[in-house]
């Protein structure tokens, strides 16, 4: 019986497999859960804050702030990466990576130079890998990701804008769409241009209190720190929607494996008893 | 007595939102106390208490450790934030994030974990070779 117990040790050595790959989609399923739920709850500070800074942009502060002013001449840029910490989540991470790694190419050959702030493990190391300057790196940030974790990155980034070390600063990020597809996109943070509202068209202000310079600062850091955790949460989502479905292909393709490699098994059991009867028969003829 | 929309957001979570009397909250420059068509206003928010008189005149607390107020006649937007904030503390994250991207640019030979993920692979590539092999000779 040639390979048999190979065979035999292979079937269940795939059945473990598809065990784990099993409750991993299970896993993911319910963390997916969860992560849409955050989602969604995090998208009213994200409106709410989009319609204050428009209203802000209506309004006629006399102070400008540096992030609301476009500049002439672009040298450096900066770009913001959200992945995951985790693999096995498809081609998630490497889809973004493959967007971000084109438009840097693109960056640099308008001899634009970029500064890279990786989110989450996987960008820190695809990005260690390139000849790219990674200024700010934060990873490890779990399921439930706090604001906390990302004032310190952004903080970079913005300063450097502010010093005028970069002038433009991008966000890569995938977007959710639905459990089957997320897609990788690059959005444009700094300079920001608010979208005015039409009907606040009459000339009208603010109190503000303690000064306009403060309360706008603060407002914008805001701002953008709530865009970039917007887009961590959504990509927790993505993350785990992507993984659910990996697994679950691997999981099928584990089931079509081991029915396969049942098949061989007993086309091969089937044939050495064959040949032990053959054997049996030719000995017993020739007694 | 008029009403004015209230919403209290955190970047995590929406806190409340619905129709308010009066609001009480403790900005940068002392507490101030809101009725409806107040001129717009907008102003941070000091950590403490947001106290709230709702449509039903029942009283409601809220704790924020800080945020911003926005103030339209009918509308007021509360914008909590749920870290605690400050120069010195904003800082000093700024300061380990970039520790990190140093230290990660500096053992560019990588740690365990990549080896680990060979060995790994290794292994994979070596089981799927068999299963190559297993079916073949069983054809």
């Amino acid at each position: 019986m040639s390979g048999g117990k190979e065979i035999k040790g292979q079937i269940s050595s795939i059945k473990n497999t598809q065990k784990i790959t099993k409750a991993m989609e299970m896993v993911a399923a319910s963390k997916m859960k969860k992560a849409q739920g955050r989602m969604s709850s995090a998208r009213p500070y994200a409106e709410m804050i989009k319609n204050v800074v428009g209203h802000l942009a209506s309004a006629h502060p006399e102070y400008k702030h540096p992030f609301l002013v476009k500049r002439d001449s672009v040298k450096r840029v900066g770009l913001i990466i959200i992945s995951s910490d985790r693999g096995l989540c498809g081609g998630l991470n490497t889809n973004l990576f493959k967007q971000a790694l084109k438009q840097i190419n693109e960056w640099n050959k308008n001899s634009i130079e970029v500064d890279v702030c990786a989110i989450g493990s996987k960008a820190e190391k695809f990005f260690k890998r390139l000849n790219v300057n990674l200024v700010a790196q934060v990873s490890q940030l779990g399921d439930s990701p706090e604001i906390n974790d990302v004032i310190g990155p952004i903080k970079i980034m913005l300063d450097n804008f502010i010093e005028g070390n970069i002038d433009e600063l991008h966000l890569a990020e995938n977007k959710f769409i639905n459990t089957m597809s997320q897609e990788p996109g690059l959005n444009h943070l700094l300079p920001t241009v608010p979208n005015k509202e039409d009907d606040l068209s009459h000339h009208w202000d603010y109190i503000y209190e303690p000064d306009s310079k403060s309360v706008i600062d603060n407002l914008l850091i805001r701002y953008i720190e709530s865009l970039v955790y917007q887009g961590i949460v959504e990509n927790v989502a993505c993350e785990m929607s992507a993984r659910m479905v990996a697994m679950k292909s691997a999981s099928d393709n584990a089931s079509d494996l081991i029915d396969e490699l049942q098949l061989v098994y007993n086309k091969a059991r089937q044939a050495s008893i064959t040949q032990e009867l053959s054997e049996i028969v030719a000995g017993a003829a020739a007694v | 007595m008029s009403i004015m929309h209230l919403d209290i957001v955190s970047a995590e979570e929406e806190i409340f939102s619905g129709n308010v009397k009066n609001i009480i909250a403790a900005a940068m420059m002392g507490e101030v106390g809101i009725y409806p068509k107040h001129t717009p206003m907008i102003t941070p928010l000091k950590p403490g208490e947001v106290k709230i008189i709702t449509e039903e005149d029942e009283e409601q607390l809220f704790f924020i450790s800080g945020g911003v107020i926005e103030v339209q006649p009918d509308i007021v937007t509360v914008l909590a934030d749920t870290a605690i904030r400050g120069q010195d503390l904003d800082e000093a994250r700024a300061a380990e994030a970039k520790k990190r991207a140093e230290e990660a640019l500096a053992n560019k030979s990588d740690n365990i974990d990549a080896a680990k993920a060979l060995a790994e692979l290794a292994q994979a590539a070596a089981q799927l070779k068999m299963i190559e092999t297993i079916r073949k000779k069983g054809k």
